[in-house]
């Protein structure tokens, strides 16, 4: 990057004027101490919690009389459940966690006014329990990504819209001209999702529009969460600590400018191709269908321009956490970006709608990127907060094959069984004498041939448990142990020799 | 750019026009789509719910049935849903003005019901399939919802309502059986009444000359 801001282009070489910046850098930190960890470790709670319920969501859907007596359990609601928890509960609450953090950086300010946002983060916490809670007793609207009930919804809002407004004032207090990259993200996130979330409680919930209107409504809003929240949040975080870990600047600045304005502008558009042979306009799906694939231009532009900035630093891999699931996160965006355009292309849409691929594509995005973001953000946040390093790279370690492999086995099997579902449902066959037939008309027997694939969901889902236990075990004893004297090397997968206490910022 | 305001507006503009776009200008387009008058009958279509499928409307969306079960027939030639029988004609913004809520779903895991209605399946069959679709599907992956139904001890006469024909481990203890509650009642009612069958002016785009297969 050619811009200006020493602060998020270079980590500081070890020396004298750096001492000041770091005196600051570590005031700054501090200043967001208590907020972050709200947020940090109510998302994850709400992270374990939420994997139980996938776990149990995804045995049932292979082994449906698996706690099938339980109505609170019943399939509709703990997969709805497990959704909202990691949507609302763990993704949310980590979102907020790494923008404060990063906001208050690269502002170059103390984190301001900071009640406000332990109010925010009380009700916001609330909100999702009561959600929770009201869909497992059957409040559920199901309305899909809008499931709380009507009366844990405001509280959500109220609890956005104060993060929102802090957001901005925090911003004007910001020290220095040039506004990076990753502010512009942060601030369009924060302004965006208030915006899309009360339109969508309003249109859906409280005073419903008309027919199919709602589901127009619905997928704006829903696919919208995912682009104009968590992926400008994701984006944010990777500008932030790709050239943070390497210190280096980002590759080209223009590139930066090019990638946001683009996904600003075409972004919003994409969801309703949720809707494609829909009883909706025909001229709603065709303006959907080219914002998706014009989604590839701030995609490709992004790619582009993280992967020539880590071009000669891919060997750091072997060592940085952070830079590891930064990287993991930032190639899955890639890719599951250019699978979901090719997936609005009707022909393609035909095929990959109404089945388990679109469930794929969607932990793809959700877990594989955004997720994996978050958990190197987090490597990275937490030593400078506590001031002690992560107490067990073996855990670290663990934490990141699990899940690295976990979501590879997530993705790569459910989107087979989707395809294989997809093809079986369309396949037909014609006689000789011109007539159109199904190859597969047994719905059951399709059901059944997409079995062993929901079973390597189960699978995968139990590794990616395994790796959230481990990384919840190392966060909350780096929080609870006491401080070790003399011990301030990051901790690292392999520590090279010539960087045994030198990378700190 | 280090202009703030500039920033701020390009956000702003940029969410403005997906929001106009899909949002407003749909909401002005057909947002006040009514039923149509079929003039040799005298009745409007699509029809009000009555008030036992109303309650099981609400029972499917307790239950999440949505997210296994779409709600829409897409047009010949897209998809094979009209040979699969879920529908005669593709589904059109119209059929949906008379649902509180909407529910086309984007799912699959199990056939669309927007015509599940106009299927040969009585009220016994869909009590059997949701008390266990095993009994009536087997090798299904649905949920059971034996939790819509209660065993109870036999006073004086059966009930009428009492399901019949289980297989012995629903019906181990004589002197027992098994009735629907009215959730189960209600949800049957509403999928039974799911038919969308009156012939809309725009229900049937008009066949190309190469056929109706795409």
């Amino acid at each position: 990057m050619s811009s200006p801001d020493p602060s998020s282009s270079a980590a500081p070489e070890p020396g004298t004027p750096q001492i000041a910046e770091r005196a600051l850098l570590s005031e700054i930190d501090a200043s967001t101490r208590g907020p972050v960890f709200l947020f940090l470790v109510s998302g994850i709670l709400w992270l374990l919690l939420g994997t139980a319920f996938a776990l149990i969501a995804s045995i049932k859907l292979h082994n449906p009389a698996f706690m099938g007596l339980q109505e609170w359990l019943t399939f509709g609601n703990v997969r709805t459940a497990h959704l909202n928890t990691v949507i609302y509960g763990w993704s949310t609450n980590a979102a907020f966690a790494v923008a404060f953090w990063l906001m208050a950086r690269l502002s170059r300010t103390r984190l301001q006014h900071v009640g406000v946002l332990y109010v925010a983060g009380a009700l916001w916490n609330a909100g999702v329990a009561i959600g929770i809670a009201g869909i497992l007793r059957g409040d559920s609207t199901s309305v899909e990504w809008l499931e709380f009930p009507p009366y844990a919804t405001p509280v959500l809002f109220v609890a956005y819209a104060l993060v929102g407004v802090w957001a901005v004032v925090n911003f004007r207090y910001r020290q220095q001209g040039h506004v990076y990259v990753s502010q512009w993200y942060l601030l369009a996130a924060l302004f965006w999702f208030p915006w899309l979330y009360s339109i969508a409680q309003i249109m859906l919930i409280f005073a419903p529009a008309r027919g199919t209107v709602q589901s127009l409504v619905n997928w704006w809003f829903a696919h919208n969460v995912l682009g104009l929240w968590f992926t400008p949040i994701g984006l944010a975080s990777i500008y932030y600590f790709l050239p943070k870990v390497l210190g280096k600047p980002i590759h080209s600045y223009y590139l930066s400018v090019l990638g946001f304005w683009s996904l600003a502008l075409f972004y919003n558009w994409a969801g309703v191709h949720h809707l494609i042979g829909g009883p909706v306009p025909a001229w709603v799906l065709t303006a959907g269908i080219v914002a998706s694939l014009m989604m590839v231009i701030p995609v490709v532009v992004t790619g582009i321009n993280h992967h020539l900035t880590m071009l000669g630093s891919f060997s750091q891999l072997r060592t940085s956490p952070t830079l590891r699931f930064m990287v993991f996160g930032g190639v899955s965006y890639t890719l599951v970006s250019l699978i979901g355009s090719a997936m609005a292309v009707r022909s393609f849409n035909e095929l990959s709608h109404f089945t388990h691929f679109t469930v794929a594509h969607a932990h793809h995005g959700m877990y594989a990127f955004f997720t994996m973001v978050m958990f190197g953000a987090i490597y990275y946040m937490m030593p400078r907060l506590v001031l002690r390093e992560w107490p067990s790279a073996v855990l670290i370690s663990a934490h990141f094959w699990a899940c690295a492999v976990g979501i590879t086995i997530y993705v790569v099997g459910l989107s087979l069984g989707g395809l294989i579902q997809g093809w079986e449902l369309n396949a037909t066959t014609t006689s000789a004498t011109g007539e159109v037939s199904l190859r597969f008309p047994l719905f059951l027997g399709i059901v059944k041939d997409v079995v062993p694939y929901l079973i390597s969901r189960s699978l995968a889902g139990m590794l990616i448990t395994i790796g959230h236990l481990a990384f919840a075990v190392n966060f909350g004893w780096m929080l609870l142990r006491p401080r070790a004297a003399g011990t301030s090397a990051p901790t690292l997968f392999h520590t090279p020799s010539a960087m045994q206490a030198a990378r700190r910022s | 750019m280090n202009k703030g305001p500039l920033l701020f507006l390009g956000i702003f503009f940029t969410l403005a026009l997906s929001w106009t776009g899909i949002v407003l200008v749909n909401q002005i387009q057909y947002g006040r789509l009514t039923p149509l008058m079929d003039t040799d009958t005298s009745v409007a279509y699509p029809q009000a719910m009555a008030g036992l499928a109303r309650q099981g409307q609400l029972v499917y969306q307790q239950l999440g049935c949505v997210y296994c079960h779409s709600q829409q027939v897409r047009r010949p030639g897209f998809g094979t849903d009209d040979l699969r029988g879920w529908g005669e004609r593709q589904s059109v913004a119209r059929d949906y003005v008379q649902q509180g809520r909407v529910f086309l779903g984007t799912m699959r895991t199990g056939p669309d019901l927007m015509n599940v209605g106009a299927r040969p399946l009585n009220a016994d069959w869909h009590f059997k399939h949701l008390l266990d679709p095993q009994l009536t599907s087997p090798g299904s992956i649905m949920a059971p919802f034996g939790f819509l139904f209660e065993t109870r001890k036999i006073i004086g006469q059966p009930s009428p309502k009492a399901i019949q024909g289980l297989p012995p481990i629903y019906a181990a203890v004589p002197g027992y059986e098994v009735v629907p509650t009215h959730r189960a009642e209600a949800l049957v009612a509403y999928l039974m009444s799911l038919k969308f069958e009156f012939e809309y002016p725009e229900a049937r785009p008009v066949p190309t000359a190469g056929g109706t297969k795409k």
